[in-house]
């Protein structure tokens, strides 16, 4: 008996059970509608983003990008500063995030004992549970005074030399910012680059073995060379979360305009905090027109990112899921 | 049989690892790496449980009755709690389910029975899953220029609809896997015993995949418990009593993002007692929805 | 002799697959292991090179010694057991992502052997032993992943060749290839079987007879029958290696 596609449709077809009832017909109706109507739901919030955000367009063209403020006495709106904060937080985030989640996605598949393995790997998954506003409270509470008093001056004390540590301390800056993003997206990363790497054919490893190669070198020449593509993909997701991320973001960035520099200890924004911080005080108009702006920005960024890293996560045969996606 | 003297005099054993540099380093290759990576894992693991157990200190001490039955009080005056928040919460979300829960378990149906592996299912799926990715903000701006703007008040029903957006593609992904691991041949049984489609998918199909739904419901719903920002410019926030959907309502989150930058210390302590309750609220569902796909994998029934 | 095994018990988790197997291997010469699915053949040979452990809930007890050592001993590191007792799997695998120069050159590289013309001198000898290196002398920096399946598996044999092991172990190295291939390597494992001790698991009875000099039967994780492949065959001692052999059971 040859196997049947999965789904009810499919398996109908086969057995040529033609007789489709009326109430099939409504049925199945009523389940395209709906879809349908979540298309459009999709395609609604793309057309009012880009038709709520023509008059700022219009007016500023790509200087929006580079205008230094939200000015509403001079009728003047741009996001350079927050493009800058949105890049460097989120840069930063990244570049952390990536040992420290493969780094756990290694050990959860390849050396921690069996047993703690899945509780282990849950207790990291919960990480992205979290909601995002208890990590902006712990970071403006508890994380910002922290830094500001003991982490920035020591970093600045040993690695001032770097551009980055230079500068006044803030606890509530563009680092603290980036430091709450590391632990946001580290779930994320972990989680997908298990995922990829529980799915290295144990053919692989064992070529390797049988050649006498320690777990370092199985791990280095078999494991990932073949995950590479996967975690790249949740590496990009992860860089998507972190561009878009709002609440946390916002109530650690210090919401003010600093000059654009690489000093990470300055105060900045993001354009997701922006968005947050600007929406109350938009009136009709240019500045509502420039708020939306910033919002389809937000969007067209974090869309890319995402079908950029589900096409690489298909490219290794599943989708991913799970808590933390 | 008798022993020469070469047989006697120990050889060198060849399983010993040979004592040169490069074996030298690639032993400290291995050990780094087991103990770089068991210091990132700790490293996370360290910074959930620090998280956790300071907000379980900062907020206990004020979890009380009071908290869950009274609203704020004026200039961060000592007293009062959360329960406007708490119920703007409760009918968000019920709302939000109104709206998602439908177009999410429908879609989820689509995908699984009907779309297969088709361009335009696959296509759908893409952009169930793409939507996974977006900011939950941008649903709030959607919600703001579709509802709050021309009815010229922030009010629940907006928020509702933000957040119902924000559960379609989880409670669809959830959906969608479950009722896939439903053997065909229970289908195939189905349809044969003379069952339609429709019949099929309502009677057989999604019972059987009942418990994996449900568990993608209460994930939805539970993610949507903790968002704050599409709510910031539709729900709004309002500090006392409202079920009036048409009216700015408060929120859990909303109300601990006021109450942390309060310069109030009667407030902050009320921020992190909401917090907790929040985490307290994941904690559960989270572990209720393991121990529920812990028995999953053996078919979804 | 090349094996002697002692008193073999072996499981995974907590069923046993593997009931006091006492065996020796020639150091020279082939040696098949024959046996229905399920019978223990594959695992059995996986306990020779230290890799059944690496399986989760893979347990092993007894002595395996090699040229008189134990290589269960405590101090003993299996990495360098199992450099030195080469393994060639059912389904070819070689590194997909690598070239087929690479693919050989790596043992050498991870054990530190050879470098530079050495190394390509070893590869070439390699993958000459394997009756290989005509058809990829041209395109040695082309990936593995071009070759097919029946040059994969002499890919992987080369590869097991590089590092000069003491032993080459063979799971059912044919059973995933065409009937052309698969002489290719029964005419490989002949040519081998004359420097190296070489130990065969097959399902294959025919194969087995046109390529050891000794079969070994298993059943159900017991070692019941072993001698010189002519008169195992035609003349079995046991039953069950006699119901074996004219198939009642496969």
């Amino acid at each position: 008996m040859q196997q049947s596609l999965p789904g009810t449709r499919n398996v109908a077809r086969l057995l040529r059970w033609g007789n489709r009832r009326l109430s099939d017909t409504i049925f199945r109706g009523i389940t395209i509608l709906l879809v349908l109507f979540v298309v459009a739901i999709v395609a609604g919030v793309a057309w009012i983003l880009i038709s709520n955000s023509m008059p700022a367009i219009q007016k500023f063209g790509f200087r929006f990008l580079t205008n230094q403020a939200f000015d509403p006495v001079h009728n003047v709106f741009g996001v350079g500063p927050a493009i800058f904060g949105t890049l460097v937080t989120s840069a930063f985030a990244i570049l952390f995030a990536i040992p420290i989640g493969v780094g756990t996605a290694i050990f959860l598949v390849d050396f921690c004992p069996r047993p703690i393995q899945s509780p282990l790997a849950f207790i990291v998954e919960l990480l992205a549970a979290v909601p995002s506003v208890i990590y902006g409270l712990f970071g403006f509470l508890v994380l910002a005074p922290w830094l500001q008093g003991s982490a920035e001056p020591w970093l600045q004390k040993y690695l001032g030399f770097l551009p980055f540590f230079q500068g006044a301390f803030h606890g509530l800056s563009l680092f603290t910012a980036g430091v709450i993003l590391v632990i946001m997206v580290l779930p994320l990363i972990t989680s997908v680059s298990r995922e990829v790497i529980l799915t290295t054919p144990t053919t692989q490893r064992e070529a390797l073995l049988a050649l006498g190669a320690t777990r370092w070198e199985v791990i280095r020449h078999a494991v990932l060379p073949y995950s590479r593509i996967g975690i790249t993909g949740g590496v990009i997701l992860a860089l998507g979360r972190a561009l878009g991320e709002t609440m946390a973001v916002t109530m650690v960035v210090g919401n003010q305009a600093s000059p654009i520099s690489p000093g990470l200890f300055n105060s900045g924004y993001t354009l997701a905090s922006v968005i947050a911080n600007q929406f109350n005080e938009a009136t009709p108009g240019l500045f509502f027109s420039a708020v939306i702006e910033a919002g389809l920005l937000v969007f067209i960024i974090t869309l890319i990112t995402n079908i950029i890293a589900r096409v690489l996560i298909y490219r290794m045969g599943h989708r991913v899921g799970g808590l933390a996606t | 049989m008798s022993i020469t003297v070469e047989q006697q005099q120990p050889t060198a054993n060849p399983f010993q690892a040979p004592r040169t540099a490069h074996n030298a380093r690639r032993r400290i290759s291995n050990i780094a790496i087991v103990a770089l990576s068991l210091l990132a894992t700790a490293f996370a693991v360290a910074v959930l449980l620090f998280l956790l157990l300071y907000v379980l200190r900062a907020g206990l001490p004020y979890i009380n009755l009071d908290l869950f039955t009274k609203i704020p009080t004026p200039n961060g005056e000592p007293g009062g709690g959360l329960a406007n928040s708490i119920q703007g919460s409760l009918i968000l979300v019920g709302l939000a389910s109104l709206f998602g829960i439908p177009l999410g378990l429908f879609t989820g149906i689509y995908l699984s029975e009907f779309g297969g592996r088709g361009p335009i299912a696959t296509g759908v799926r893409f952009l169930v899953d793409v939507l996974t990715g977006i900011p939950t903000i941008i649903f709030g701006l959607f919600a703001w220029i579709f509802i709050v703007v021309p009815q010229q008040s922030f009010s629940g029903l907006a928020g509702g609809v933000a957040l119902g957006i924000i559960m379609i593609p989880i409670v669809a992904r959830t959906s969608e896997v479950v009722l896939r691991l439903v053997p065909n041949e229970l289908r195939e049984a189905s349809l044969a015993l003379g069952a339609t489609e429709s019949r099929t998918i309502l009677r057989v199909v999604i019972p059987s995949a009942r418990n994996g739904i449900i568990t993608g419901i209460v994930l939805a719903m539970a993610r949507v418990a903790g968002e704050t920002a599409p709510l910031l410019m539709t729900a709004f926030g309002n500090p006392f009593f409202n079920s009036d959907i048409t009216q700015p309502m408060d929120a859990l989150p909303l109300r601990i993002f006021n109450f942390a930058e309060s310069p109030y210390q009667a407030q902050i302590n009320q921020a992190y007692a909401g917090s907790l309750v929040l985490i307290v609220l994941i904690l559960i569902t989270s572990f209720a929805i393991r121990w529920a796909t812990g028995g999953f994998k053996h078919g979804g029934r | 002799m090349a094996i002697e095994v002692r008193n073999l018990n072996v499981w995974y988790g907590r069923s046993q697959a593997l009931h006091d197997i006492t065996l020796t291997i020639e150091s020279q010469g082939a040696t098949a292991i024959i046996g229905p699915s399920g019978c223990g053949k594959s695992t059995f040979v996986r306990c020779l090179n230290r890799m059944h452990e690496e399986i989760a809930g893979g347990r092993v007890e007894g002595e395996v010694l090699v040229e008189g050592i134990n290589i269960y001993e405590r101090s003993i590191q299996p990495v360098y057991v199992r450099r030195h007792i080469g393994m060639v799997f059912q389904r070819p695998n070689p590194l997909p992502t690598r070239s087929i120069f690479e693919n050989v050159a790596i043992g050498l590289r991870l054990n530190g052997l050879a470098r530079g013309d050495a190394l390509k001198e070893i590869v070439e000898r390699s993958l000459t032993q394997a009756a290989l290196w005509d058809e990829v002398k041209d395109r040695l920096n082309e990936s593995a992943g071009q070759l097919s399946g029946g040059q994969q598996q002499r890919l992987c044999i080369a590869r097991a060749l590089a590092i000069e092991p003491k032993i080459i172990l063979m799971d059912e190295p044919a059973s995933a290839l065409d009937p052309i291939s698969t002489f290719q390597i029964e005419d490989l494992m002949r040519e081998l079987r004359k420097t190296y001790p070489v130990v065969i698991v097959t399902h294959n009875m025919q194969q087995a007879a046109r390529v050891a000099e000794k079969t070994v039967f298993f059943l159900q994780g017991r070692l019941i029958e072993q001698g010189e492949t002519g008169k195992f065959f035609s003349r079995p001692q046991k039953k069950e290696t006699e119901d074996y052999i004219s198939g009642r059971f496969s």
